[in-house]
C-alpha cells in the first residue's frame, strides 16, 4: 500500500479543539492538509511523506542523495571499469 | 522527485547490473506499487534475461477477503449506510458484483482520499451512519486506526470502519515456505517499512537465507535495490538491507506504531487466492468495538466460493506466470476478472495483461 | 475563463428581476411558465435573428461539403474552476466541428434541467453560453427546454449540436495518416480533468488549476489554412484522455504508434495533483486540447505555428506513426523503458495503491 508522495510544510495548525495538529503540505504547487500526528517534531520548512492525509515520515536530506553517489561508491570497491563514470549527473 | 527519474543514472544502474549477474536470479518484490513502478517504467523489459522480477502477494486490495467486499456490498445496499471507500476497491469483484456498480445501483458510496474525510461526513450526517472500508497494507494502518481515534475523541456515534488489514513479514515468509516457490531475493515495501520499521526483516533474512533490500518507488529506488540485492546474492550474503533510507527509519515510526497499537491487534487472516495465514493481519480492539463495523452491524454473509478458474494463490506466490492460467486473456481481463490479480493495476494478471500487449482489450 | 473575465462576464449580463427563484417542472411544459421563462429576458442572452423567429426549426442556408456533430454534457460539478457546464457544452461542439476541418456556425441547444435548480445558476450558465457562443463565433439558432422532477436528472444536462461549413483546404480522414507523421499535442495534459477533482469531495485539494476549456476553431482554420492536406487528422482527447483516443486511433486504423513520455507538456501543479490521487495524467480528460497527426515534412512548421497562437503555447511533438506493431500504442517511459498502453476498463479511479 505504497502512494504516498513528499511535500514541503506550509503551515502548521491546531484544529479540532485544538488536539490535532495538520500542516498545509506543498506538493508541486498544489495543498493538502495533512495530519502531523505521526510527526510530533515536524514543522514548518521540513519535507514530509504523505499517505492518505497523514504524514508518516520526514525526508532525510542527507540520505536522499545517496542513490545518486551509490554506483560511484560501490565502484571504488573494486570494479574494473571507470569511476568517473558513475558519478551522478548534476542536472 | 525527478531526479529520480533520470535516464541517464538508470541506464548506469541497467549496466552495473548486466555487469554484476553471473547467473540467473528469481526477485520478488512485495508490494503492488513496486510492481507498478516496474511496468509503468518499462523496466522489466530492460533487465537482463539472468534476471526474473516475480510480483508478490503486496496488493492489499487484490487479497482482501471475498467475503469483506460482500460485507460492504450489503452495507451499503441493504443498511443504506454512507460506504466510504479507497478508489482503488471499487472494481474489485465480489461474489455477484462490486461497489462501483452497487454506486451505480444508488447505493451510497464515496470514494476519499483519507479516511480522515470519512469522520468528518460522519459529523457532518448525524442521522445516517458511516462506515469507512479500511483496506490495507501497515502504511495505511496508522491513518485508519488515527480515524477511529478522532471519532472516539469527538464522539461520533455514527462511525466505524470495515477493516482488512494484512501484514507483510508473514506474508514474505508464507512465500518462502512454499516449497513450490523458487525466490533468491526479496524486495520489500518502503512505505510499510517507513511505519514498522526493518526489524522483522532480520529473522527472516537470517533464517531462510535470504536478502531483503526495503526499496523506493520511483524507478532509480527500484533499480538500485534489484542492484543492491543481486549484489548479495553473487556475493551469497543474506543480509537486509535499506535503500529507502531518506525515509525508512530502522525502528520505523514510532508514533505510527502507536497508534495501530492502540486500536488494533493482530490476529489470523484470510488473504484471498492464498488462505488463512497466520497473525498476518490486524482486527479492531474490543476497547473500540463500537467503531467495529463487523460488530456493529449484523453482517453475516455465507462466504462465496472462489471462481475455481482462478489460480491467483500461485500467482502471487510466484509459483505460476499469468500467462500460465488457463483463463489469462480469455474469460479473464481487466473488463471481467475472474479474481483479484487483474482488477487492480498492480495486480500480477493485470500488470502482465496491460505490459504484454499480446491480447487486445 | 479567468476570474476576471468572469467578473466582467457578469458585469456586462446583470441578471433581469424575475418573479421566480428555481426552475420548476412548469416551466418546461411549454405552457404560461415556459413563455414566462423565455420571455422574462433569459433567452434575450442568446438572441440572434434566426433564433428570434422562435419556430419549431431553424431555417439556414448551407453550402457545399458541411460537418455536423453532437454531444451532450453532464459534468459535475457544474461550475468548476474555470468554467462551468454552459461554456463546455458550446466549446464540445465547436471543437467537435474544428476537427472535421470545419468552421462552426450554428448549434442548436438543449436543456435538461432537474427541478429546483436556482435560476441564478441557469442564468449563470446562460451568460457563460452566451461569451462562449461569441468567442467562438457561432450562433445558437434553435433549442429546447425541458424540466425532469428531483432526482431524475443531475441539476442540468445539456445537449448541443452544430452544423458548419468544412473548409476547402482540409482533408481530415484517419485514411490519411502514414506512417512517419508526427502527433502533436496542443498544450498541456490533463488539466481540465484535475480542476474538477480539486473540487471533488472526497478529494479536494487547493490548486490554481483551472478548467482548459476554450475553442480551438480559429487556431484549427488558421492552421487547415496554412498546411492543408498535410493536417492527416484531428482530434480532441476529452473523455478518457490522450492515452484512449490514441489507443481508439491505433485500434481503428491499425497504425503503431510510439510515443515519448518525457515529451508530453504538463503543469507542475496538474502533475503533482495527478501523483497526490494516483492518476495517470495520460487518462485524464481534456478540454481546450487537440491532438494532429501531421505529415513528418510539415510536423515543425506546424508547432512553430501553434506556438504562436494563444491556444498553443505549450504545443509540443509527443510521438510519430510507426511500421512497426501495428495497433498498439508503446510509450517510451521516463527512464526509457516501454510500455503498452491499453485500454482501461472504465472510468480511471483515484488509487493508494
Amino acid at each position: 500500500m505504497c502512494l504516498a508522495i513528499p511535500g514541503k510544510i506550509k503551515s502548521v495548525e491546531m484544529q479540532y479543539d485544538g488536539r490535532v495538529r495538520m500542516a498545509t503540505v506543498l506538493f508541486g504547487g498544489i495543498t493538502k492538509e495533512a495530519s502531523l500526528e505521526m510527526l510530533p517534531d515536524a514543522d514548518i520548512g521540513d519535507y514530509v511523506l504523505v499517505h492518505v492525509g497523514v504524514a508518516i515520515s520526514k525526508v532525510n536530506e542527507e540520505e536522499a542523495q545517496k542513490t545518486f553517489k551509490y554506483l560511484a561508491e560501490i565502484g571504488e570497491l573494486g570494479d574494473l571499469t571507470d569511476v568517473d563514470e558513475y558519478l551522478p549527473k548534476t542536472n | 522527485m525527478s531526479e529520480y527519474r533520470d535516464p541517464e543514472l538508470a541506464k548506469k544502474y541497467l549496466e552495473e547490473i548486466k555487469n554484476t549477474v553471473s547467473r540467473p536470479w528469481s526477485i520478488m518484490e512485495v508490494c503492488g506499487g513496486q510492481t507498478h513502478s516496474l511496468v509503468k517504467n518499462g523496466i522489466i523489459d530492460m533487465l537482463p534475461d539472468t534476471v526474473t522480477m516475480i510480483h508478490g502477494p503486496g496488493c492489499p486490495v487484490c487479497v482482501t477477503p471475498l467475503n469483506l467486499i460482500d460485507k460492504a456490498i450489503y452495507l451499503a445496499e441493504e443498511k443504506g449506510v454512507i460506504l466510504c471507500s479507497f478508489g482503488d476497491m471499487l472494481r474489485v469483484p465480489g461474489s455477484q458484483k462490486n461497489l462501483l456498480e452497487v454506486k451505480a445501483e444508488g447505493a451510497d458510496v464515496r470514494i476519499l482520499y483519507s479516511p480522515l474525510e470519512a469522520v468528518k461526513i460522519a459529523e457532518d450526517n448525524p442521522d445516517k451512519e458511516v462506515v469507512f472500508f479500511a483496506v490495507g497494507f501497515e502504511t495505511t494502518a496508522p491513518a485508519n486506526a488515527l480515524s477511529v481515534v478522532h471519532a472516539h475523541r469527538r464522539g461520533v456515534k455514527n462511525y466505524s470502519i470495515l477493516a482488512s488489514h494484512v501484514l507483510v513479514p508473514p506474508a514474505i515468509k508464507a512465500v518462502i515456505d512454499d516449497e513450490e516457490s523458487k525466490i533468491d531475493g526479496f524486495l520489500a515495501a518502503g512505505h510499510v517499512c517507513t511505519i514498522m520499521g526493518n526489524s522483522e526483516y532480520h529473522p527472516l533474512s537470517a533464517e531462510y537465507k535470504v536478502p531483503i533490500v526495503v526499496t523506493g518507488f520511483e524507478p532509480l529506488d527500484v533499480l538500485q535495490g534489484i542492484l543492491m540485492v543481486i549484489r548479495q546474492l553473487e556475493q551469497s550474503k543474506s543480509e537486509v538491507e535499506n535503500q529507502y533510507a531518506r525515509i525508512v527509519r530502522e525502528d520505523g515510526n514510532p508514533e505510527a506504531q502507536k497508534v495501530i497499537n492502540e486500536v488494533f491487534e493482530i490476529r489470523n487472516q484470510m488473504w484471498r487466492g492464498i488462505g488463512e495465514i497466520p497473525e498476518s493481519g490486524y482486527a479492531v480492539r474490543e476497547k473500540y468495538a463500537e467503531f467495529d463495523a463487523t460488530k456493529k452491524y449484523d453482517v453475516t454473509i455465507e462466504e462465496a466460493p472462489e471462481n475455481p478458474d482462478c489460480i491467483s494463490g500461485q500467482i502471487m506466490k510466484g509459483i505460476k506466470k499469468p500467462f500460465e492460467c488457463s483463463q489469462f486473456g480469455k474469460k479473464c481481463k481487466p473488463t471481467n476478472p475472474l479474481g483479484a490479480p487483474m482488477v487492480s493495476s498492480e495486480g500480477a494478471c493485470a500488470a502482465y495483461y496491460h505490459f504484454s500487449g499480446l491480447v487486445e482489450a | 475563463m479567468s476570474e476576471n473575465n468572469k467578473i466582467r462576464m457578469q458585469l456586462q449580463c446583470p441578471m433581469p428581476k424575475l418573479d421566480f427563484d428555481v426552475i420548476t417542472l412548469g416551466h418546461g411544459s411549454g405552457g404560461v411558465l415556459t413563455n414566462k421563462l423565455l420571455d422574462s429576458g433569459v433567452f434575450d442572452l442568446l438572441s440572434n435573428d434566426i433564433l428570434d423567429e422562435r419556430h419549431d426549426g431553424a431555417f439556414l442556408e448551407l453550402n457545399g461539403k458541411t460537418a455536423f456533430s453532437t454531444d451532450s454534457f453532464l459534468v459535475s460539478p457544474i461550475f468548476f474552476p474555470g468554467g462551468n457546464i454552459g461554456e463546455l457544452a458550446i466549446n464540445g461542439t465547436v471543437n467537435d466541428l474544428a476537427m472535421c476541418g470545419a468552421t462552426p456556425k450554428y448549434l442548436s441547444l438543449s436543456f435538461i434541467i432537474e427541478e429546483g435548480l436556482p435560476v441564478k445558476e441557469f442564468w449563470d450558465i446562460l451568460v457563460a453560453i452566451k461569451f462562449a457562443c461569441e468567442k467562438a463565433g457561432v450562433q445558437v439558432v434553435t433549442g429546447d427546454t425541458k424540466v425532469v422532477e428531483k432526482g431524475k436528472g443531475d441539476k442540468i444536462f445539456i445537449n448541443t449540436s452544430g452544423v458548419g461549413p468544412i473548409h476547402e483546404k482540409a482533408n481530415i480522414s484517419a485514411k490519411n495518416i502514414s506512417v512517419g507523421d508526427k502527433i502533436i499535442i496542443s498544450g498541456n495534459v490533463a488539466s481540465h480533468g484535475m480542476a474538477i477533482m480539486s473540487v471533488r469531495e472526497g478529494l479536494e485539494f487547493e490548486s490554481e488549476i483551472i478548467s482548459d476549456t476554450t475553442n480551438l476553431n480559429h487556431t484549427i482554420i488558421n492552421l487547415i489554412e496554412k498546411f492543408g492536406s498535410n493536417i492527416h487528422l484531428l482530434t480532441d482527447p476529452t473523455r478518457g484522455g490522450v492515452a484512449t483516443v490514441l489507443k481508439e486511433i491505433a485500434q481503428s486504423s491499425e497504425i503503431g504508434i510510439d510515443l515519448k513520455q518525457r515529451d508530453f507538456p504538463i503543469d507542475e501543479q496538474v502533475a503533482s495533483a495527478c501523483e497526490l490521487l494516483g492518476l495517470d495524467p495520460l487518462y485524464v480528460a481534456n478540454e481546450g486540447l487537440f491532438i494532429a497527426f501531421v505529415s513528418e515534412s510539415e510536423a515543425d512548421a506546424v508547432l512553430a505555428t501553434l506556438h504562436q497562437d494563444e491556444n498553443g503555447k505549450n504545443a509540443r511533438i509527443i510521438g510519430s506513426v510507426v511500421q512497426e506493431h501495428p495497433k498498439q500504442v508503446i510509450m517510451e517511459s521516463a527512464i526509457g523503458g516501454k510500455r503498452v498502453i491499453s485500454m482501461l476498463p472504465g472510468e480511471q479511479l483515484p488509487r493508494i495503491c
